[in-house]
This record gives C-alpha cells, structure tokens and sequence, in this order.
C-alpha cells in the first residue's frame, strides 16, 4: 500500500498511466487475434456500442430524458452510408464526406422526435420515443415499393468498406512485420472515433451547456425560471445524441458491409439503455464500463455455457442460449437492487437516488 | 363591497406596470382587475391573507401563467405571451414560495447555472474550449463565488444546496436569481423559517441590493419586515386589491385590518 500511494503521488504518475493505457489499448487487438479473431470483431462492437451509449447519455444521463427508439438513429446513420456507398444507387462517396452526413441526418431526426416531445417526460416520453424507434425501422423494412429506397428486408449489401490514405480497411494488409487484418484496422479507426466522442462528452457535460441540463434535469421550472430556454436545450440533446447514433451507424454500415432492418430493433435500444444505466447514468466512464460489459459478458457466457456444463454433468441440459439471457436479466435485476445508480455511479445522480430513498 | 381604493401613483420612473390583471381556474377568480406600478429602485410588498393570490400574481408576472384579462409592461415595453425564460431575460429574476434550488448540486453550482441568461458558449465552444468559451467560464464562475460572498454563504460554495440550512437556502435562491442580472427581483415569502437575528441579515441583503439598483417585490407575511422595509405595500383579498400605500397607511386601513389581520388594531402594530 505505501509503495502503491508513494508511487500514485509521484507527479510523472498521471502521464505514465496513460501511456501505459495507450499502450495496452494499441496491443489489444494482437493479444485478442492470438486467442481468436472473434475477439477482436467483438471488441470493435464493444466500441460502437460505447459510442452509442454515449450518444445515449446525453440525452437520458445528462438531460434526463427517457429515450427507448434511440437505435433508430443508428439505423438513420447506418442507412444513409449505406445508400451513400454502394451498388445499390452505384454512389460511392468517401466515407469522410458521409460519416458527416450521416450525423446531420440523424440530427435532424433527433430534432424531427424531440419537438412533439417537448412536452411530455417520464413513462409518456419512453412510450413517444419508443414509437419512433419502431417507425424508422418498419419504414426501413418498407420503402421497397413504389421506389426502392432500402431494399426492404433483404438490406443492402457490398457496402464500400473505408478507404483512408491509401489504406484500404476491407482487406488483410501486412506493415512492420505484423498482419493487420480488416477487423484490426478497423479497431484503431473506431478506436480514434471514441476517443473524440469521449472527448465532446466530457467537455459538453462540463460547460454552460452541461450545467444548463443538469438543471433542467434537477428542476424544470427552476431552470426556466433562471432564463435557461429548455425547448431548445432539449433539442440540443436530442440532436447531440442522435448525432453520435448516427456516426456509430456509418461506422457499422462500413464494417459490416451489409445492413438489414433486423439489426435495428427494439431489443437494441433497450441495450443500449441497460448500458447507460447499469454503467451509470450520467457517468461518462460508468456508461462506457457498462457498454463493455453488457457487450462481452454475453459473448464470454457463449463461449463457457456448453464447456461448463458439460464439465458439471458430462452433457449439456440446457440450450446456452437460455442460460446466457437468464443469467443477463438475473444480472440486471441484482443491478438495480444493490447498485441502483450503476457501476460507476454520477455523483449528481447518486444523490437524487438518495433522495429519493429518503422520501420513501 | 369596499370602495375602490384610489391608486398611488408611483413616485420613480415605473419598471413594472400592472393593469387590471385577472386570472380565473375554472370557476375560481384567483386574480380580479388588479392594477399597480411599481417604481425603479422601489420595495414594493405584496401582502394578504392565505390564498389571497399573491403567488398566482407572482406567477403570471414570472410567464409560468397567462393572465386571462389585463396587460403588464415592464421598461415601458408590453410582455406579451410571456414565458419564465424569456421573463428572465428581459430582467425578473423570482425566488419561489417553496425553494426550488438544484438541490442536488452545489451552492456554486445553483449561482453558475443562474449566469446562463447572461452568457453564450455554445455547443462548439463547448467542445473546442476556444479561449472566448474559457474565460467566459472563469468569468461565470467568479461572478458566482462573488455572489455567495454577496449574501454571505461564501463558506457554503461546494455544499449541496440541500444540505445548507434553510436560512442559508433562501440566500442561495437570491444568490441564484441575482446571477441573472436581473432589473426587478420578485422575492416569494424571502424570511419564511428564518429565525430573528437571519431576518435582521436578510433586512439588511435586501436593503443592499435596493441600493444595488435593483428594484425589489416582496410577498412576505412577516408584518414587521414588511412595514420596516418596503417603500409601499399592495394588500390583496380574494384576488383583488383592497390597499395600496405607504406601510403606515395600510396599517391604519380599516379595508386591511378587516380583511387581512382579522380583528384588533394593536395586532396590526405588533
């Protein structure tokens, strides 16, 4: 212990732990691929789900404002690289000039669902919301007919992977002695993009802006009272979140070269809910713990269900898929009881869980 | 039933004028024909008995109600289709009857947030952190330990607002809405809980900040700061004005004694 604090206080400390994180963040993808190529694939869905649950954070952690259809704007980013990038119209743009466009877009629907909701909060928001969610995705599945927009429910395929100075991120590539697979380059491009959005995170929670949702989040009518125009702070973070979803869904269209409606369902958005509030609402580093969680703890599950069992009885009684969904809803449950404000608790929102303790 | 009572006009240039303001719920007339000026740099007291009305007049002059009859103007210019926030720029700033601090932030938090009105780092200064957005952060936030310092809670900055004493929470609220910058402060009940000696010091706040400038309303059920500190007092009875005039006037209003403090005249005086 004395040694550790000794060592914590020294003043060179801060920046070596950084480097020492930069390091072991810039390694992973090699030490994952030795274990199966898999793992790396997982972690860069763990990414996009940090950024999506970022996203996510600024409208329900920092705002308070309850959003279930959030993976819609995924679907509008996502859809909008995919139109934008493939055989599908035979538009090929860079990925530099749509990854904007996809923010915009989702922006404007961000605003397009946060003007009627204005009004309402709580259990009535989440149903709005929730609605919306499932209007993108059904209008996704239908606009094949007169015109085909989407392709309806068989997606668009071939999506044009990214292509950055010459490096072309569909295809294996080797460089220094080391094989840098799609999957691989792909990690440090999302990689890069997280650590912008963790960035405008941060700055926009501690700013004028941060401090004028936190007190819409505290006490509406105060915060108007003390001149805070809440419609458009409203909007703003609808837009802010949505602008992330839809940076998140280019990134996905590209990675994945083919999208379908059935990745943006209901399921996803209560996801991407549960990693904002298991991690901790609010919580910039709590949401981005519970995206990790919630996105490889099911994989582990996958992968150590059936060896288990057939460890523990010599066959396998249940499907792990069973198992792997119950054990994920026993987890959240326990959550919610013992650590209600999340892993990583915000400070603010611990004490208005308190609070609310204490009424009771 | 009682006469009209005739209007005192104001004696400075009027920051805010009130004309025959009515306000109904349903069937209840919460507010009748209500009409007062209040002059620059006045302390101007609203007081009446319980569900008199006062805090609905507080609410339609703050844009959280629309009057149903009556126009009000403040700085000569109509308010028209009012709300808090647009309110709180033109200059009013309110505390309220029941504190609505942030509760779960800090005292220095509450008096930064009240600075918003009047600064203007938007998203992208938020995000590129330009030294404009920076040191208007600096700015704000020490406009905001200066208004602590102001009404005397200093010492309370990285408290929460819920965990400072109810004396000290009234202050903060001032602390708040004085952040705004605002030309009027409608003050809700300001010594409500406060025991003798903080009701001296709030006397005293509130007297530094009329020389400040700022023009004051106060609803306050306390008699004697009421009488001691306000300028002129308007009574209301059943949403409607039964008195206006100087404290030593309205306590001798026979409208008043009967209405608002019931029965014997040396109470009025007490």
């Amino acid at each position: 212990m004395g040694t550790l604090s000794a060592i914590r206080k020294h003043p060179k400390a801060k920046w070596i732990g950084v480097l020492l994180i930069v390091a072991a963040l810039l390694a992973l993808p090699f030490a994952l691929a030795a274990v199966g190529t898999a793992w790396v694939r997982i972690t860069n869905f763990a990414i996009l789900f940090t950024m999506l649950s970022l996203g996510l954070n600024i409208v329900v952690g920092f705002a308070g404002l309850l959003d279930l259809g959030y993976i819609a704007f995924y679907a509008v980013g996502a859809y909008t690289y995919a139109l934008l990038a493939s055989p599908q119209f035979n538009i090929h743009w860079p990925w530099w000039a749509i990854l904007p466009i996809g923010a915009a877009i989702a922006c404007f629907f961000g605003i397009l669902l946060g003007t009627p909701t204005l009004k309402l909060r709580g259990d009535y928001l989440a149903i709005v919301t929730l609605g919306f969610g499932e209007i993108i995705r059904i209008f996704l599945n239908n606009l094949s007919d007169p015109f085909n927009l989407t392709n309806g429910p068989k997606g668009i395929w071939s999506i044009d992977s990214v292509h950055f100075m010459g490096i072309h991120f569909g295809v294996p590539s080797h460089f220094a002695g080391l094989d840098f697979s799609g999957t691989i380059k792909y990690y440090y491009f999302l990689l890069a993009i997280l650590v912008l959005v963790i960035v405008v995170n941060l700055r926009l929670q501690d700013s004028r802006i941060g401090r004028a949702w936190e007190a819409i989040r505290e006490d509406e009518l105060a915060a108007r009272s003390m001149g805070i125009n809440t419609r458009n702070m409203k909007l703003l973070a609808f837009a802010m979140g949505a602008s992330f979803g839809g940076v998140a869904g280019g990134m996905f269209s590209a990675m994945q070269n083919f999208i379908s409606p059935e990745s943006f369902v209901l399921t996803q958005s209560v996801m991407v809910l549960s990693m904002v509030v298991l991690g901790g609402m609010g919580n910039v580093w709590g949401v981005i713990l519970g995206a990790i969680l919630l996105t490889f703890v099911p994989e582990v599950l996958r992968y150590t269900v059936q060896p288990v069992q057939n460890w523990l009885f010599g066959r396998s009684i249940i499907d792990p898929e069973v198992i792997r969904m119950l054990l994920f809803g026993l987890t959240m449950v326990v959550m919610m009881l013992f650590r209600p404000a999340g892993l990583l608790p915000s400070a603010v929102r611990k004490r208005e869980l308190a609070v609310a303790e204490d009424v009771d | 039933m009682s006469t009209e009572p005739e209007p005192v006009p104001a004696r400075a240039a009027p920051i805010l004028e009130v004309e025959r303001i009515g306000k109904r719920f349903g069937g209840l007339t919460a507010l009748s024909d209500v009409t007062f000026t209040i002059g620059e740099g006045e302390i101007y007291g609203l007081i009446g008995p319980n569900g008199a009305g006062k805090t609905t007049l507080f609410n339609v002059l703050t844009g959280i109600y629309h009057q149903d009859e009556g126009t009000l103007r403040f700085r000569g210019a109509a308010l028209r289709e009012p709300t808090p926030d647009r309110i709180a720029k033109l200059g009013i700033a309110r505390t309220f009857q029941n504190i609505r601090l942030f509760a779960n932030l800090s005292a220095l938090e509450n008096v930064m947030i009240g600075r918003h009105v009047r600064t203007r780092a938007g998203v992208v200064g938020a995000i590129l952190r330009d030294r404009r957005t920076r040191s208007e952060e600096a700015a704000i936030e020490r406009r905001a330990h200066e208004l602590l310092r102001y009404v005397g809670i200093a010492r309370r900055a990285n408290e929460l607002a819920r965990h400072l004493s109810y004396g000290d929470q009234r202050r903060l609220e001032i602390a708040r809405a004085l952040a705004t910058d605002p030309r009027l402060l409608a003050l809700d009940e300001p010594a409500a809980g406060m025991n003798a000696t903080e009701k001296v010091e709030l006397r005293k706040l509130l007297e530094a900040i009329r020389a400040d400038g700022i023009t004051l309303l106060i609803i306050e059920h306390d008699v004697r700061l009421v009488m001691g500190l306000c300028d002129r007092v308007l009574v209301l009875d059943y949403g409607r004005k039964i008195a206006e005039g100087v404290p030593k006037a309205i306590q001798k209003d026979p409208a008043v004694i009967a209405a608002y403090l019931g029965k014997p005249r040396a109470e009025a005086e007490a």
